[in-house]
This record gives C-alpha cells, sequence and structure tokens, in this order.
C-alpha cells in the first residue's frame, strides 16, 4: 500500500529531523547559526579581490579551488557595521541557489542540536532587515541565538548586484 | 529513461537533419548522382522510423511522403529538374520545423504543411498513394522487399524462425517482446526461449546476450511481413525464418536474407533497395558514458564505395558538454598550479634549482599542450550553422519576392561550441537584413546590369588568432543620404552633424535604428543592427561594415578563438592586480607631466607623437578612488570599436600572458568595466577589465566621445 509507505516515510523523517544540527557563530558580537547541512566549507579569511562597484555588504571575491565566489560581510548586510576583516575572522563557504558564497563572521563558536519544537517565532522588532533575514530564534545556554534565512540574506544570483 | 532515449533521438535527428541539408545543398549544386540522394535518403528515412517509434505521427507522415519522393529519384523514375529541388529544399525546411515542434512544443503552420504535402505527392505514383503508412510494416509497403518475390496467398503456412539479439540490440533499447507482440498480430506463435548459452551465474557478463528464441509462427502472411517486423533490428541480430512450404529453398532464402541483411545496395537490384536502407538507430553504445555516434554508413553492414567514405564524415564521439568544460576547468587549474609552482620555486632560497626549473619548463609545455588540445575539443566548424542560414537565405528571398542565393566559404573554419551557438541569431538577422534591405528586387539588380539573382557570400577564416566571418551582399549598399535623414529625423544625430561614410554606416548599429520604409514580417522592427552588435560584443568580439553604393555592403565579425583563455596584459590598479585584454591593447607607454594637457575643469588629454588622446583613469572609472587624485603612472592606448583612441591610466604594468578566463556571471551580476575574472599564478582573483566599457563610464573620455554625444542624445 502505497499511502501507508508514504505515512512510514514521513513518520521517519519527522524522526529524522527532529534534532538538527547548528553550527553557531558570532556576527559583531551577536550570535547566529546556520543548519549544518548548508555550509560546505569554514575557511580562514584572507584577502579578497574587490569587485568594483559593490555594494559595501559585498566584500569581494575569492578563490575556492578554482571557482569564483563572492564574500559577503554579514554583519554590514545585517545592518550592523561593517567588519574590518582580520586573519582571526572566518569565512563560512555555503551553498545557496545551487552556488556557492562565502559569508563572512566574526569567529565560529560550536555546533549545538536544536529540537525544531525549540525555534520561536522572530518577535516583531522595529528592523525590517532583521525580520527579512531572521528565520527564528532559539535559546542556547541562556542566550538567544538567531537562526539565519539563507534564501533571504543571498537573493537569487541575478539579483545580487542590482 | 524513454525521455533520455527520446532526446538522443533528437540529438541524431540534429545530425541526420545536417546531413539532409548537406546531400540537398550538394544536390541544388547539381550533384545528382546515386550517393547523394542515397545519403538524404538514409537520413530522411532514419528520421522517420526514430519519429515512428515515438508516435510523432505527422512527423512519420511527412517524412513518408518526402521519403517516398526520394525513392522515386534514386531508382531513376524521377528526374531532378529546378522545380522539384526547390521543394525538396522547403520540404526540409519543414522536416526540421517538426522535428523542432515534437521536440519543444508548439506547433507548425498547418496550411504550409498540407501545400508541402499535396506538391510531394504529385511527385508520387498512383498506387503509392492507397497504401497507408505503418511504420513497422515499411518493407512490405514499399513494393515487394526482399528478393524473393512475396506470394501473397491467403494459405496459411507455418513459419520457423530463430532469433538471436546480438548485445547491441539491447543497447539501441530494442525489445524482444515487442517484437513478438508485432508477430503475434500476424498469426498465431508459439514462442521458446533457448536459454542453453546462459552462463552460470557468476560467469555472467551483465552487458552481453546470451538469450534466443525459437518460434514458430502460423500464418497466412508473405514471409517479407515477417522480416518487416525484424527490420528496425536488422544488422542487431541473428534471424532466420524457414517456413515449411519453401524449406527445400531454404538455402536459396538464407541467401536472400544475407543479401538483404548483409549485403545490399549496390549489386542488389532497384526494387531490393527501398527497404535496404537500414534504420540507424540511435546506438548509445553500452558503456553508456560516451556513445559513438554511429557515423552515417559506418555502421552500416554495406560495402562501400571510395567514394562515400570521402563524402562521410570522419567518426565522431559526442560527449557531454559538461565533461570537457570540467577538464577545461581542470586543465586551467593544471596552469595556475604551474604558475604558482614557478612562483615558488623562484622565490625558495635552495641554491642550484636549475635543473628544477627545466623539468618545469617541460610541465608547462606539457600543460599548454593538454590545454590547446582539450579546447580543440570545444572547437566544432562552423559548417552546420552556414548550412542553417541557407534556409534563413531561402525563407528572406521567398518573403519578400527577392533572389537570393547564398554562398558559403571555409565551412571548415572551427571555432568554439559557445560562440557558433551564440553566433546563430546575429547571424540570422543580418542575413534577413542582406536579403530586405541589401538585394534589390529582380527588376532593380536587372535595371543595375547585375545578375538577377543575389548573391550573399558567408565566408569564415582564421585571422591572427581570431575568427573572421564576413558576410558580403551585392545588392545596393548602404542608402546613406537615408541612413543620414532618419538618423536626424530621429534625433540620433544633431541636424548639422558633419559624419564621414564610416560614421553613417555604423548609425546602423545604433538603438532605435530601422531603415525599412514599411515594416516588413522580416526586418524593420528596429531592433536588428543593434542587437546583433551587442550580441557579437557579448562574445568579445567586434562588428564592422563597409559598403559601397551599388556594390553591396559587408559586415565582418571578428571573434575570439575561444572564450576559455585570452592573452592579456597584467597591469595594477588601486593596488588591485587586473587584467586587460591584450587584442584591444594598441601600445603601452609611460607617461611624464609634459605629455598631460589639461582640457576643461577635469579632462586631460595625454599627447601622443603630436595626436591628443583622451586620458581615462582606470580606479576612477571603476570607483576604486576618487578621480581627482590620478597620477600620472603608465598608459594603455586602446582603439573602440569606432576606432576612437583612449589611453587608459593605470598604475604599472607586470608582466602579459595568457589567462584563464573565469565567468563572472551568477557570481555578481554584470559590472561595469569588468568584462570577467581569472585566477592568477598566486591564486588570487584578478577582474578582467572590459575597455570599451570603462571609457563609456569614464566621464572625461565621455566628452570627446561623439557616439556617446549621440547616445545621449537619444537619452534626453
Amino acid at each position: 500500500m502505497p499511502s501507508q509507505a508514504e505515512a512510514k516515510k514521513a513518520d521517519q523523517e519527522v524522526k529524522h529531523t527532529q534534532y538538527s544540527e547548528f553550527v553557531s557563530f558570532a556576527v559583531t558580537g551577536q550570535a547566529f547559526c546556520l543548519k549544518i547541512t548548508q555550509i560546505r566549507e569554514i575557511r580562514r579569511w584572507s584577502p579578497v579581490t574587490i569587485l568594483p562597484h559593490a555594494p559595501s555588504d559585498v566584500l569581494g571575491v575569492m578563490n575556492l579551488r578554482g571557482a569564483v565566489i563572492p564574500i559577503y560581510d554579514l554583519s554590514a548586510r545585517f545592518g550592523l557595521q561593517q567588519t574590518e576583516a582580520t586573519e582571526r575572522n572566518v569565512v563560512i563557504v555555503v551553498a545557496v541557489h545551487g552556488k556557492q558564497v562565502g559569508l563572512l563572521a566574526e569567529s565560529v563558536s560550536e555546533i549545538i542540536s536544536i529540537n525544531p519544537e525549540e525555534i520561536q517565532d522572530t518577535p516583531q522588532v522595529d528592523s525590517r532587515n532583521t525580520m527579512e533575514y531572521i528565520q527564528g530564534i532559539i535559546s542556547h545556554n541562556d542566550t538567544m541565538v538567531r537562526i539565519i534565512n539563507l534564501d533571504a540574506v543571498i537573493s537569487a544570483p541575478e539579483q545580487v548586484m542590482l | 529513461m524513454s525521455g533520455s532515449i527520446q532526446d538522443t533521438f533528437f540529438e541524431e535527428c540534429e545530425d541526420l537533419l545536417e546531413a539532409m541539408d548537406e546531400g540537398l545543398t550538394a544536390v541544388e549544386g547539381g550533384e545528382h548522382d546515386q550517393e547523394v540522394v542515397n545519403a538524404v535518403f538514409r537520413a530522411v528515412h532514419s528520421i522517420k522510423g526514430g519519429a515512428g517509434a515515438f508516435g510523432l505521427d505527422e512527423l512519420v507522415g511527412f517524412a513518408h511522403k518526402f521519403e517516398t519522393v526520394f525513392d522515386e529519384l534514386r531508382s531513376g523514375k524521377l528526374e531532378f529538374d529546378a522545380a522539384l529541388i526547390q521543394l525538396l529544399l522547403r520540404s526540409s525546411d519543414h522536416l526540421a520545423d517538426l522535428v523542432a515542434t515534437a521536440r519543444d512544443g508548439g506547433t507548425t503552420d498547418e496550411a504550409h504543411h498540407n501545400v508541402l504535402i499535396e506538391a510531394l505527392q504529385k511527385y508520387i505514383p498512383e498506387e503509392e498513394e492507397d497504401l497507408t503508412f505503418e511504420p513497422m510494416g515499411l518493407g512490405g509497403g514499399m513494393g515487394g522487399g526482399f528478393a524473393p518475390a512475396p506470394i501473397v496467398d491467403d494459405t496459411e503456412r507455418d513459419y520457423q524462425i530463430r532469433f538471436q539479439p546480438l548485445k547491441e540490440m539491447y543497447g539501441t533499447g530494442n525489445e524482444p517482446y515487442f517484437l513478438f507482440q508485432a508477430l503475434s498480430d500476424l498469426g498465431e506463435v508459439d514462442i521458446k526461449l533457448n536459454d542453453a548459452e546462459l552462463p552460470g551465474f557468476d560467469a555472467i557478463d551483465v552487458d552481453e546476450s546470451y538469450l534466443s528464441w525459437e518460434i514458430s509462427l502460423k500464418s497466412s502472411e508473405s514471409r517479407s511481413s515477417i522480416e518487416a517486423v525484424f527490420e528496425f533490428v536488422e544488422g542487431l541480430c541473428e534471424l532466420s525464418i524457414s517456413s515449411d512450404g519453401d524449406a527445400d529453398d531454404e538455402a536459396d532464402a538464407l541467401a536472400a536474407l544475407n543479401a538483404a541483411f548483409g549485403t545490399d545496395g549496390d549489386d542488389a537490384a532497384p526494387a531490393s533497395e527501398a527497404p535496404a536502407a537500414p534504420f540507424e538507430a540511435p546506438v548509445p553504445a553500452p558503456e553508456a558514458e560516451v556513445s559513438v555516434k554511429p557515423e552515417e554508413k559506418a555502421s552500416s553492414p554495406k560495402a562501400e564505395t571510395a567514394k562515400t567514405e570521402q563524402r562521410g564524415p570522419k567518426p565522431t564521439l559526442r560527449v557531454d558538454l559538461e565533461r570537457v568544460d570540467r577538464l577545461i576547468n581542470a586543465v586551467g587549474e593544471l596552469i595556475i598550479n604551474h604558475s604558482m609552482l614557478a612562483q615558488q620555486i623562484a622565490n625558495l632560497d635552495a641554491g642550484d634549482v636549475r635543473d628544477v626549473e627545466t623539468e618545469l619548463e617541460g610541465f608547462k609545455n606539457l600543460a599548454r599542450d593538454i590545454q590547446e588540445g582539450v579546447m580543440s575539443i570545444r572547437a566544432q566548424p562552423v559548417k552546420p550553422l552556414f548550412q542553417r542560414m541557407a534556409r534563413i537565405v531561402r525563407e528572406a528571398s521567398s518573403a519578400t519576392g527577392k533572389t537570393a542565393k547564398l554562398v558559403t566559404e571555409g565551412e571548415a573554419t572551427e571555432v568554439d561550441k559557445t560562440v557558433i551557438e551564440r553566433l546563430s541569431d546575429p547571424l540570422t538577422h543580418i542575413l534577413r537584413n542582406a536579403v530586405d534591405h541589401g538585394i534589390e528586387k529582380p527588376e532593380g539588380r536587372e535595371a543595375a546590369g547585375k545578375d538577377k539573382a543575389g548573391e550573399i557570400r558567408l565566408t569564415a577564416s582564421h585571422r591572427s588568432g581570431s575568427v573572421c566571418i564576413e558576410i558580403r551582399d551585392d545588392g545596393a549598399g548602404v542608402n546613406r543620404p537615408r541612413v543620414k535623414q532618419i538618423a536626424t529625423e530621429k534625433g540620433l544625430i544633431p541636424e548639422n552633424a558633419e559624419l564621414t561614410d564610416a560614421e553613417i554606416d555604423n548609425l546602423l548599429f545604433m538603438p532605435g535604428f530601422s531603415t525599412a520604409k514599411e515594416v516588413s514580417n522580416l526586418s524593420g522592427r528596429g531592433v536588428g543592427m543593434d542587437v546583433v552588435k551587442n550580441a557579437v560584443t557579448g562574445l568579445g568580439g567586434r562588428i564592422n561594415i563597409s559598403s559601397t553604393p551599388g556594390k553591396g555592403s559587408t559586415f565582418t565579425i571578428i571573434l575570439p578563438l575561444t572564450l576559455a583563455v585570452m592573452d592579456g596584459m597584467v597591469v595594477s590598479v588601486a593596488d588591485q592586480t587586473m587584467v586587460v585584454p591584450i587584442t584591444s591593447i594598441v601600445e603601452t607607454m609611460r607617461g611624464s607631466d609634459e605629455m598631460i594637457n589639461n582640457l576643461g575643469a577635469d579632462g586631460t588629454l595625454l599627447s601622443i607623437r603630436g595626436n591628443f588622446v583622451p586620458i581615462c583613469d582606470v580606479a576612477g572609472a571603476l570607483g576604486l578612488r576618487g578621480a581627482s587624485d590620478q597620477q600620472p603612472g603608465v598608459y594603455l592606448l586602446v582603439e573602440t570599436e569606432t576606432g576612437q583612441r583612449s589611453a587608459l591610466a593605470v598604475d604599472d604594468i607586470f608582466d602579459q600572458r595568457q589567462v584563464v578566463i573565469k565567468s563572472l556571471d551568477g557570481v555578481c551580476g554584470n559590472i561595469p568595466g569588468v568584462a570577467a575574472a581569472t585566477i592568477l599564478g598566486d591564486g588570487k582573483i584578478a577582474m578582467i577589465l572590459d575597455p570599451e566599457s570603462i571609457i563609456a563610464a569614464s566621464p572625461a573620455a565621455a566628452a570627446f566621445d561623439t557616439e556617446r554625444r549621440m547616445s545621449n542624445a537619444i537619452a534626453s
């Protein structure tokens, strides 16, 4: 019976997603996190090639094993101050819209397991950027960790520069 | 799965249509011999066969009519004449349309379809008309088929059929079950599987074919009907058919079969030719990865004459483009890797490294060789593109009531595949324009003392590292007073502008320009030539027009050989390393204060041997620093498409080298002034600049650029 099989499969999926792993990191003092499956790798910051006429939150492009990938300053993207990138900062390479993109963060903290039921909706605050880019929040070790809505942070490639 | 088989079919169709076009072009050129006709027949027949398998009825129906006419031609019952050739050409165009429709959806012009069918019908003898077409029954339908003439009688016979598929048969997606099903339609069948040859489980080769079948069939159908069932797998199986009725003649029958399956063609009687053209099923080789194209006749079990071999294309390999691109990327990495190694060895304080350097040089040469080899995989002759263009000219001339002929030269010139693909639209535009605006009406041509039929010459050639494509018509040439008048009317140029002939000709490329007195179907929508220009510049190429009144116009398109590597000059701009394409640089020089002259508030001119050239600060144009703190440094003299010269001011020149182009598409959209990126020896990314758009973006240069002034006029 296909319906039974489907139900079983769905059931398994629920169980499977019960605990998702997230990587938490700091951006200008605030804690953010991304689902671990969205992250391809984490690299130490090294100077990038500047893109002419780029918006302030686009730091430039980097060579990732022969691929040219754009690097975004998450802090500037979130409307916080612009990051003065140093060797101690990290670039989180994520896959989004079928492309690889680097996100500059202050530092990576840890991997946390989150039960989806623990995720709280973002409370209404007076910052449109934040509302758009944050998918939800969770409490972890008594600190608030913001879950980034990657699709909103990195728009589809065609619109990035427009 | 069926989707991918269908894809293969359509890919095959493209090749077949190409072969058909090639044959028809030869026919048009006066070659009416058997081989040419056979080639076209085979192509059409194969398209029909494949289309039948996918139930594309319209395509099958049309291909059948088309093919039948060719069958008449090759059996000598019909002779070529001008009208027939025109009809065949139009039919081939329509067949290509039908294939495209079947692939992409949409509809074809039904009226046109019926007109062509009717026209083709006129060439088909009466008795053919009554036969309804069935793909599987073709052999029987074509009037007899195999050597022993079928004796049609109603008595039931017992046929014994032994059928052993070769492994290739499975490779082509044929399925014995369907063959048996077709057999069972003929009568009562009893099928026995013979698995005696099946080896043990551990010895089995999954790609091999071990099974055979013994089939006994009770049917009143003739032997040829049975053979027709197996027509699509002929050459792919071992087949023997015997019947109790002619058991004595078995040897004869086998001989006949061999004649039909093994060595048909030249020595066979004309009547047996029709079914003899073997269906060339798309053959995805069992390896699945790289499918070897069954190049035309190569796979047909047929004795070839030396002549056909010459004409037939070389054996080729069909490879997923993505694989080639991955390879190109990897080779690009290899070259970058070499530069990195070389740099590090140079930095190494290790005493005598001469040996290492020698080896490294060898490594470099090998890497270059590989790169060239890989690049040449992507290169393809422009022939198919040019063949498609013949059709454009044909259609354009019939739509405008003019007579024009396309002559192509240099079809073997190889160009990067992407370039070929993206050249199709611009060429179409130019050719339509040439017919619509260039070539005069037949009366006009006669009055001017020219041949009634216009000639458009499409030439491809390699010219010092680039590809040159030339479209030359022998029409009236650009009507300069008219062009200027229109440009003035449309406000593209000021009323009192004094323009040289070349400048007037180039007005054709301006957006919103159209000279057609009335808007015709073909061109005259005013989107023509500037779109062409954009497409060509998008490929990193240039387009020029030259024209002689009364003699015709020539469009010249110069394109880079490949889109993957280019020679660039590595420069530094505001502490960033950048690359300027070498093709656009006329000369380089170190500037001194005396050479710089101010003009107006912020215009600066560089004096070069008495000529003054506007200076364009690259850093300023790219927004990397204010235009004010420009320092005299190094100047790259560049020439734009319109022949204007500008001096690009950069901080320093490092090197000149070949760089691998990495597209920025999808990374960050379109950046004014930047064409692409590349990866340098140290692993850093450098922007490849587009001098043309840097100059356009530079305010200082704008004042000197008449074209710029013109486009401002449109904007206001």
